[in-house]
């Protein structure tokens, strides 16, 4: 609904009218880098978001997908390479191009000092918005994420996922053309997880691009038509998660835990024989194959007696792990 | 927008916020100076004008009312520019949130800075029209001691503004507050001439920004003054405010956008 409404500050209508018929990437990142002092956070990537599609950013803790975010926001200079958003340059254009994005930033930096609708009005008046569009348009954003009867509360009582509503609200004030979202769920319960994603499917489905990070498979799975699998400020792959998983995992896994590291070990060898490939983790041992009960009934002709057997589809955790030799989140 | 209507905005904010919370900083603000000004000016200044007959030509109360709208400005600028600042970079990260909009680190400080000078134009209006009731302003200047006093606090503002927005935590803040803040309330002019003090110390007062301040608000209520000790007086603290602004956008810059 709010695709209608007239974008803040330059020529609206100008605006997507271009980005219709001319529907190239919004974002493109060449050998981008960003240096804190002599620490490298990210390390030179490539990437580019096509209009209307959600893209990903999915890797652990320390990656660099928030210093990645924070350059794409125009809140951070990069230390190298090149970076176009929405055609602009952020080193020149950065307030334009921020006038036309939403952010949801990792951390909230919702306004604690204000109601919640004040947190919407003030914030769109940032973007020199004018008061009358702002009433309707607040008031129909806080029936979006459900919170029209918390209007006149302060954000400090809202529960996590109510707040994390309210900063996806507040990122969609000025009717962005791109939503920046850092670890939208992060932190929240299954329940508000989903009320999130449910409120990220709409938005997708009217075709506001989105870009977002996670460490969560799920999310990324159920999230990003598209993403990159960013591990130590560098990509390791990118592709659509179905693609990622055929192209680096089996159909299936098998998830096995032994009783003792003794039972484990003596196990291994067979197991290396029973499927594509293994991996040894912490507590479990993961057979990669692509029909994981015919492994099973087979494991168990060979007299091996794991203490819990698993059979799942791989995941994009699967993935990570080949790629990286380590899983996502530990 | 142009760069004046996004201060505008980081203003509009403050004043949605002021107008919760108003009520506790009405005591700080309004009340307190014009306690000091009924305790010294009044009751101190009977006691000084018995004995010595004047101060500097003028009766006690004429001479310590502007030096006390000087100070007062001087402590809710300073006060206004430490903790809430550390709030807006790291307590409470608004500042954070106005950077992803369209405002720049420019605006939010001047914002934030802009804000002060308005609660000082307030707040030294109340207190200039009691002085006026209670006989310590005689001049018909004295309207000019506004923007004397906002003068005077943004000149505080902006240099504590680009301190506050370097550090990590507010360990410092109360060791300024004594250390600073007080002493240059004390001996900036305010409640005696500073010819009283050692004549060793009496250049360093030209230092306090304090100085300046009070000597300006003296000139406008009072009505004495040469024109060329005024224009210095203001010259010092614009420079003061344009040092302290250039700094600032530049600490605020490293704070918020690494
Ligand atoms: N302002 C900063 N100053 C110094 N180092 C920083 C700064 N911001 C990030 N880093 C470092 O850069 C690296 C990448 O951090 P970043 O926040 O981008 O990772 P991330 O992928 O978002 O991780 P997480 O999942 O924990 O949010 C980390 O090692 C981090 O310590
Ligand atoms: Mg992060």
């Amino acid at each position: 609904m709010w695709k209608t409404w007239p974008a803040p500050g330059v020529a609206p209508v100008a605006l997507s009218d271009v980005s219709e018929s001319r529907p190239g990437p919004v974002i493109t990142g060449s050998d981008l880098t960003k240096s804190f002092g002599a620490h490298q956070a990210v390390r030179g990537i490539d990437f580019e978001v096509e209009a209307g599609e959600s893209f990903g950013f999915l890797g652990p803790n320390g990656a660099g997908k928030t210093s990645t975010m924070r350059m794409i926001g125009c809140v951070s200079p990069l230390s190298g390479g090149e970076l176009r958003v929405l055609g602009m340059d952020p080193r020149v254009d950065g307030a334009k191009i921020r006038a036309r994005l939403g952010v949801v930033p990792q951390e909230d930096t919702l306004d604690t000092e204000l109601t919640v609708w004040d947190n919407l009005v003030i914030y769109g008046r940032y973007f020199g918005l004018p008061r009358s569009l702002l009433r309707s348009r607040c008031q129909e954003l806080l029936e979006f994420v459900q919170l029209a009867d918390r209007r006149d509360s302060l954000v400090d009582p809202l529960s996590g996922g109510m707040r994390r509503r309210l900063s996806i609200a507040r990122g969609l004030v000025n009717d962005p053309d791109v939503l920046l979202l850092d670890e939208p769920t992060t932190g929240l319960d299954p329940q508000a997880r989903h009320l999130v994603w449910e409120r990220l499917y709409q938005l997708q489905n009217r075709g506001v691009t989105q870009v977002l990070t996670t460490h969560y498979m799920e999310e990324a799975e159920q999230l990003c038509d598209r993403l990159v699998i960013m591990d130590e400020g560098r990509i390791v792959d990118e592709g659509a998660p179905a693609e990622l998983i055929a192209k680096h995992s089996t159909r299936e896994v098998v998830e096995l835990r032994f009783p003792s590291e003794a039972d484990r070990r003596s196990a291994l060898p067979r197991l290396e024989a029973l499927g594509e490939r293994i991996e040894v983790l912490a507590e479990r041992v993961l057979v990669y194959s692509s029909d994981g009960e015919a492994a099973v009934s087979w494991m168990h002709g060979d007299g091996l007696e794991p203490s819990s057997v698993l059979v799942r589809r791989s995941t994009l955790e699967d993935v990570f792990l080949h790629l990286t030799g380590r899983s996502l989140n530990e | 927008m142009t760069a004046l209507t996004m201060v505008g905005r980081v203003v509009e904010r403050q004043s949605r916020v002021y107008r919760r919370v108003w009520r506790g900083s009405v005591f700080s603000a309004f009340l307190a100076p014009l306690m000091f000004l009924a305790a010294i000016g009044l009751g101190l200044g009977g006691l000084v004008d018995k004995s010595s007959g004047e101060v500097d030509g003028l009766s006690y109360l004429v001479f310590v009312t502007p030096g006390l709208l000087a100070a007062s400005v001087m402590q809710t600028a300073t006060g206004e520019s430490l903790w809430p600042i550390m709030a807006g970079t790291k307590w409470l990260r608004t500042f954070h949130g106005m950077l992803a909009t369209p405002l720049g680190v420019a605006a939010i400080f001047g914002g934030h800075v802009t804000w002060v000078a308005i609660r000082i134009i307030l707040s030294s209006s109340v207190f200039l029209a009691v002085a006026a009731l209670l006989g310590g302003v005689v001049s018909a200047w004295a309207p000019l001691a506004i923007p004397a006093a906002v003068l005077t606090a943004v000149a505080f503002a902006a240099p504590l503004s680009a301190y506050a927005a370097t550090q990590d935590t507010d360990l410092t803040f109360g060791p300024i507050m004594r250390l600073v803040v007080q002493p240059l309330f004390l001996f900036s002019g305010t409640f005696f001439p500073v010819e009283q003090l050692p004549s060793w110390l009496q250049p360093l007062a030209a230092l306090s920004p304090l100085w300046h301040g009070v000597e300006l608000c003296r000139a406008a209520t009072t009505g004495q003054g040469s024109a060329p000790a005024i224009l210095v007086h203001v010259l010092v603290l614009l420079a003061v405010i344009a040092a302290g602004s250039a700094v600032g956008v530049r600490t605020f810059k490293r704070r918020l956008a690494p």
